[in-house]
Parts: C-alpha cells; structure tokens; sequence
C-alpha cells in the first residue's frame, strides 16, 4: 500500500503539475485528443448511421464492420500509422477515430431501428416530409440510444488515449512510460489513477447529459434510464 | 514477407504466449460469470445493483488497470497473471449481463413445467435453464473471446510477451513487416478462438440449427432488450 501512497503524494505534489511535461498540460492534452477525436467520428458516423437507420439499407456492411474493427487490435494499428506518419499525435488520432466510429455508428442506427414503425408511419401519414420525420420524430426518439454509443466511445477513447504517449503523443500515458522507463511505480500508479478517474468522471458527465439532452416526452415513455450496451455485444448479436 | 520466413519460430512463439493469457481468461470469465449472472437474474433487487457495479468494471481503462493490478494481487509488473487476471475482469463485466439475459431468454411456461413435472431447483438449472440460454450464452462469450483476443497485445508496452511484442518491437525497430504480422495474427487468433466456440455450441446444442440463426439473433435481442427496460 506504500506505493498507493506515494502514488497520490505525487498527484498532490503542486511541483508536478506545472511545466510542460506536468499534470496540467498531460490532462488538458488528453482530454483534448479525446474531444477532438469524438467530434471527427461523431461527424463520420452519426450521419451515416442515419441513413442506415432511416433507409434501412446497409445494416450487415456496418455490422461486418464494425465487427472487424473491434478485432482490430489499437496498439498495433497506432504503431503502424506512427511508423509511416512519424511520432506525434497524428497516429494515435487516427486510430483512435477508427475504434470510435464503431460504437457510435451502432448507436445512431439502432437508435432510429428501435423505433415503434407505426410512429414513423404515423408522422408520413399526417403529412411530414422525409426529412422532417429524420429530425422531428426519429432524432428526438434515437436520442437514448445515440447518447449511449457516443458514451461508450468516449469511455473508450479516453482509454486508449493513454496508449498515444507510446508514440510520442503525449497524454496522462506519459506518466505511465516514463515510471516504466525509470522503475518508478509510483509515477506509473499515479498516471494510472489519473486516467482511470477521468474515465469514471466521463461516464458520470454522460450520464448526466443523457438525463438534460433527451426530451421530457421520450423520458417519460422509458420505464426507467435506458442506456446502450457496449456496441461490442450489440453488433455482434446482430 | 521476408520478415515473416525468417521469424517463423519468434510468431509461433508470440502466438503461443498470446494463446496463453487469452485463453485462460476467457474460461475464467465464463465461468465466473454464470453464478453471478444467475443471482442478478434469480433475485430480482440484486439485478440492478449487480449489473451497474459489474458495468463500472468495464470503465477502467485496460492499460492502468494492468499496472493497478499487480499492486492487489502481489504479482510482478511483468506478470502474464496479470494481464490473466485484468482480462478476465473485463471478461466478466461483458458475460455477466450475457448471463442474466441469457437465463431471461428462457420462456418462464418452460421452467413451470420442469419443476411441475418435478425436477429439484439444482436438476432444473442444469437440465433446463442452462441448456435453453445456451444460444445468448455463446453470442456472450463470442463477444468477450473477441475483445479479449485484442486487449491482451497492450500488455506488450509493459512488458509482458504476447503478440502484441511485434507491435512493440517492430515500432522500436522501424519494421512495418512485423507489425502487420502481428495485426493479422491477432485477428487470426480471434477468428481460429471463434470458430472454436462456434463449433463447441455446435457440438453441446445440436438444435441451434434447427432454428435459422436470423430468428435466433433476433429472439436474442429481443430478450436483451427487455431485460433492458427491467435493468
């Protein structure tokens, strides 16, 4: 336990969070990768999931995949994308677009698919045109289940974010190679923590953005929350 | 390719090491997973608790949690226990909720039956429930042997030898050869590790291919689906 308590003597330590190599900047960094690879796969995926989940077509060539992404291991596809566009944050943006477009994906189409057809039928059939039933009826009804992918690849990004100091991008993985370069475990522990609570805190702040951004209607008709399963098990059982 | 013949030996090895830890994890989750699984599912006021707890699992991030580890279990850094021990924690935050949806799968009429005709709580669980559940219990385990399979190359940038070491050594080295490998052998490992399990449900629940599987999948998640609502 001695480590333990070194570890958080060195998170509390106000030496360690300035300069450029601090917790301050190693935080903001990461969270910074992070955001920025949600948004570029939030862009990608959620209107393709869309058109998958409005249309109905294209379903399997997403569930396939997807599937072949989730195999795809992350530590692999960043070093290789390091090896041909050189160290930095490039690579592990990259790939960390990849393994997030996946759960997204899934959360915007099973999001339009899990809703009643007769509501859809209803609005076409009181006059809506196609695009008004896309963002009137299907959107606001989605919503629990987009919100619950774009959690998971969020928890999922902040994770693996970690990895990018492997390639120089550096992050809260940092604190993880240095201790592991110089046999400091406490410095290892101490990033480790850092990562882990803010993964705990992600989930937190989603699932109070699930509570203010779904509508009070669509609450209402949910027995209790409703939350997307972890895309992995949802896809493949598709 | 030339990489690749003149380090057949160093692959076989990585992949047997790989083999090593992910296999053992995925037994282990499985069948840590059952009982658990079952009192989310038997009694009803642990299901939510159990579930959301067991979720949470899966919210640490793999690569601290390898270095957590060693810390509460008393093993080297290096370990491959380690990673054995972490995988299969993430193995049971994914096949506990497999579990309970899956016992939830199987029709309440079935079970009324079986016990009206006499069989004991214990003859009923393993005649009846089990075998019924089976179909969701093996799309469950499918899913963790293939999240499984991938995580355990992170254990590589702390050391510990698994397929993921070509990645390692291959980025220090600058060989994008052995890099490649060692993706396409890890997606290998993953699809040889499925069709195992597929063919094993096979084998245990022959009139799996009585039904077609599209009704299969859909019962499925149709079960998951209202196990959903009651989480």
């Amino acid at each position: 336990m001695n480590f333990l308590i070194e570890a958080f003597q060195f998170i509390f330590d106000p030496a360690n969070w300035g300069g450029s190599g601090g917790i301050g900047v190693r935080l903001v960094e990461h969270l910074w990768v992070s955001l920025l690879v949600v948004v570029i796969a939030a862009a990608i995926a959620i209107p393709v999931g869309f058109l998958i989940g409005h249309t109905g077509t294209g379903k399997s060539i997403a569930v396939i995949g997807s599937g072949g992404v989730r195999a795809l291991p992350t530590l692999g596809l960043v070093t290789v994308i390091a090896l041909s566009v050189g160290i930095g944050l490039t690579a592990p943006i990259i790939a960390l677009v990849v393994l997030a477009i996946p759960s997204i994906l899934a959360g915007a189409y099973s999001g339009f698919e899990a809703i009643d057809r007769r509501t859809i039928d209803a609005a076409r059939a009181v006059g809506r045109t196609e695009w008004q039933i896309v963002t009137a009826v299907e959107l606001p009804l989605g919503l629990p289940l987009l919100m619950g992918g774009l959690r998971s690849a969020s928890l999922q990004v902040i994770s693996t974010a970690t990895l990018a100091a492997y390639v120089g991008g550096g992050g809260l993985g940092g604190f993880l190679f240095t201790g592991l370069r110089t046999n400091d475990y406490p410095q290892m522990l101490a990033g480790s923590i850092l990562v882990i609570a803010l993964a705990l805190l992600s989930e937190g702040f989603f699932a109070i953005l699930e509570r203010v951004t779904v509508p009070a209607g669509v609450r209402a008709g949910l027995p209790t929350s409703v939350r997307a399963r972890p895309s992995r098990s949802r896809a493949t059982a598709a | 390719m030339n990489w690749v013949a003149n380090n057949l030996p160093l692959i076989l090895q990585r992949t047997g090491d790989h083999l090593a830890i992910a296999v053992p994890a995925i037994i282990l989750s499985f069948v840590i997973s059952i009982p658990i699984g079952w009192v989310a599912h038997h009694y009803r006021w642990s299901r939510g608790t159990v579930l959301t707890s067991i979720g949470l699992l899966y919210a640490i991030p793999s690569l601290p949690l390898f270095i957590v580890i060693p810390l509460i279990v008393g093993t080297g850094l290096r370990s491959p226990v380690n990673l054995v021990v972490g995988l299969t924690l993430y193995g049971i935050a994914l096949m506990v909720r497999s579990t309970a949806d899956a016992l939830g799968s199987v029709d309440s009429n079935v079970e009324q039956s079986a016990s009206a005709v006499g069989f004991s709580a214990w003859q009923r669980f393993w005649r009846v429930d089990l075998p019924l559940a089976g179909p969701v219990l093996l799309a469950g385990i499918r899913v963790v042997s293939v999240s499984t399979v991938s995580l355990t190359t992170v254990g590589a940038v702390i050391g510990i030898s698994s397929l993921g070491s070509l990645f390692t050594d291959g980025f220090q080295r600058n060989i994008t050869a052995e890099i490649y490998t060692g993706i396409v052998m890890t997606i290998l490992v993953a699809l040889v590790l499925d069709l195992i399990l597929v063919m094993i449900g096979r084998a245990l629940m022959p009139w799996i291919g009585a039904v077609s599987p599209r009704r299969a999948a859909r019962n499925a998640r149709a079960a998951r689906r209202s196990g959903e609502v009651t989480a």
